[in-house]
């Protein structure tokens, strides 16, 4: 949810440049049919969506595309159920945060999708698809990114191998951290380090002990954030030496000859995925299956991780990407995965008792 | 001034507009705040219009209570220092030559133009350890080794006041400017000193300006939610963050509408408090 503004500005121009300028003309309307409308972040998402993916969709298919801007957080998913229920779809298909596709998922929002007709989509990682309880398609995977330890190489040389170094206390004061429990992912990174695994959040006695660990990051955390633009400014600088963070966005601060860099950890990074989902109210769902199985070729995959430094969706050996093109976006490493069911249903008990932890 | 009644109704007209405006923008989005607060949340911004006061039952809690401390904390802090700094300001300021006047008045507006996100990402390189004040006091030996400020209570003091001063010296100056110098050179041909006469003469005869303008810094700071973000640790996050937290971040509505009538109802009765309070001292 956080991501476009994550990946925006410096990035953007970067990628900007790059770009011929033939690339991002607009979509033109094709004669005798209203384009399909497609919603992704604004910012640097949409605009590299406007150039790399959406003309090439356009010439592989024929299907004109309306690109959408679409704000983060769930500002969006409240438009969308506001005008399904005058039956108007602002867009047909939408990039959504995990959390937002199951809610949407609960009105009946998606339009249930048909399989046979993409193909592709069995190519997409199983965690990333989401079914209705009587198995209809709602969501299918669409990109993913990670956020790793990231380190001020000037203060911290040597790299580091497990999140639970972040509890040392060499590092007092040194961390930044996002500040939600529904950001920071903190309770499966923890639960994932020190207990096991993230089944570990069963009950409310777990997560409150897997909370009781957090705090104790508190006395190392120098900067609990809402706003990547701090931290990252901060982390450039050596201001805060060390933290969360996402993994390409380091990685491209790295190339600009920062001395920062992103620390994939033994227990994995911390994985997030933006889905798409189809407005059930949409007069254009054949043309939407179309999209989403383009956009779940591993070719496609492979082109969005170059470009748009997203983690594919698909498995790495189905893609052409050199190992480091790979490295630079994704890892072997099994990833930590938030538990969004958790997240879903429990949201306002863990946004209190987080919320407790933090500021008591 | 001479005030009578409109004779005819259509006397009234020229107040429609106002009232209209005042109860299309005020009171309609208002009374819409008040309903939201009793609605039953269903997360992702949905909310089922439901009489409920499950809200208020989970604000009245020692966390929120403590929440509330630290906004007020804050607050009282800053109204406090930008009246102790703003009213010498001031009144040195109508005594100043009129370019002087003028120079500061235009300083003290620009402040205003500033975005509060802007004064926060500052504020927090100044009172860094790797590019601000800690590179200094460490060069100027103050320091063994550069520290950082920031985030801090005091940071969020620093950043608020800043926002704050302009404030001040615009409700003051127009009460200050209206001062008899004969005033001061009474008391100083009395034997006052010009401390004295600024102390034990201007500022009691001022005593009801500067009560109410730090009560409006006081409830202007209470609004104040990014500045906490920006520059405060999570204790010194004022209940206005948890409002935009619940609103912006866990699209919880009927939550943040029933946080934001807590935090208005108190406001009213402690200004109600402080406003009689004043007036019975005023009396005395």
């Amino acid at each position: 949810m956080m991501k476009s503004s994550a990946l925006s500005r410096r990035t953007l121009l970067k990628t900007a440049s790059a770009l011929p300028l033939t690339l991002a003309a607009p979509a033109v309307l094709r004669a005798g049919g209203e384009p399909l409308k497609v919603g992704v972040y604004g910012g640097y998402f949409q605009d590299s969506f406007d150039s790399f993916v959406y003309p090439e969709f356009t010439k592989a298919t024929g299907i004109e595309i309306e690109s959408i801007a679409v704000p983060t957080g769930e500002a969006w998913l409240i438009q969308l159920q506001q005008a399904a229920r005058a039956k108007r779809a602002p867009a047909d298909v939408s990039m959504m945060a995990t959390v937002s596709i199951m809610r949407g998922m609960r009105t009946g929002l998606w339009a249930p999708l048909d399989e046979t007709a993409m193909p592709n989509v069995s190519n997409i990682l199983p965690t990333l698809i989401n079914r209705y309880d009587d198995d209809g398609l709602a969501a299918v995977g669409a990109v993913s990114w990670y956020v790793t330890v990231a380190t001020n190489t000037d203060v911290f040389p040597q790299p580091i191998e497990s999140w639970a170094e972040l509890w040392e206390p060499k590092y007092e004061d040194s961390l930044g951290l996002l500040a939600l429990v529904s950001n920071s992912y903190l309770l499966e990174i923890t639960a994932k380090t020190f207990f096991g695994g993230t089944d570990y959040l069963s009950s409310d006695e777990t997560i409150r002990e897997v909370l009781a660990k957090v705090a104790e990051l508190k006395p190392n955390t120098r900067l609990w954030y809402r706003d990547e633009a701090q931290f990252e400014q901060a982390l450039k600088s050596g201001e805060i030496p060390i933290g969360q963070y996402y993994h390409d966005v380091t990685g491209l601060a790295a190339a600009d000859g920062f001395p920062v860099r992103s620390n994939f950890p033994k227990e994995g990074g911390l994985r997030e995925s933006g889905n798409w989902g189809v407005a059930r109210v949409s007069d254009k769902i054949d043309q939407a299956q179309v999209f989403i199985d383009y956009m779940s070729q591993p070719s496609v995959q492979a082109m969005l991780a170059r470009n748009l430094g997203t983690a594919p969706n698909v498995a790495r050996e189905s893609m052409d990407l050199t190992d480091e093109e790979f490295a630079a976006v994704s890892s072997d490493i099994e990833p930590v995965i938030p538990r969004y069911d958790l997240h879903f249903e429990r949201t306002d008990w863990l946004n209190q008792i987080w919320a407790e932890m933090l500021q008591a | 001034m001479i005030q009578s009644r409109p004779r005819t109704p259509l006397g009234y007209l020229p107040i429609l507009l106002p009232a209209f405006a005042l109860i299309a923008f005020y009171i309609v989005p208002f009374g819409s705040m008040v309903g939201m607060s009793f609605f039953h949340n269903l997360g992702g911004g949905a909310y089922e219009e439901v009489f409920t006061l499950e809200n208020y039952a989970r604000l009245v809690s020692p966390f929120f209570l403590s929440v509330l401390g630290t906004s007020f904390e804050v607050a009282f802090l800053v109204a406090l220092f930008a009246i102790v700094i703003g009213f010498p300001f001031t009144y040195l300021l109508v005594n100043a030559r009129r370019g002087t006047q003028v120079f500061w008045l235009i300083v003290m507006l620009s402040v205003l133009s500033l975005s509060e996100a802007i004064i926060g990402f500052a504020w927090s390189t100044l009172l860094s350890r790797t590019a601000g004040i800690g590179v200094l006091f460490e060069a100027l030996g103050l320091t063994e080794k550069a520290q950082s400020y920031a985030p801090s209570l005091g940071a969020v003091l620093a950043g608020v006041t800043y926002i704050a001063m302009p404030y001040a010296v615009l409700l003051l100056y127009p009460i200050l400017s209206r001062i008899e110098p004969d005033i001061e050179q009474a008391s100083r041909t009395l034997g006052a000193s010009p401390l004295r006469a600024f102390f034990n003469v201007i500022v009691p005869m001022h005593r009801t300006p500067i009560v109410v303008s730090f009560v409006m810094i006081f409830v202007f700071t209470l609004g104040s939610y990014l500045l906490p973000q920006i520059l405060g640790r999570p204790t010194n996050w004022t209940l206005s963050v948890v409002i935009s937290d619940q609103a912006l971040l866990q699209s919880n509505m009927p939550f943040a509408a029933a946080l934001s009538i807590f935090l208005m109802t108190v406001t009213i009765l402690l200004v109600l408090l402080v406003t009689l309070i004043n007036r019975k001292g005023a009396k005395a």
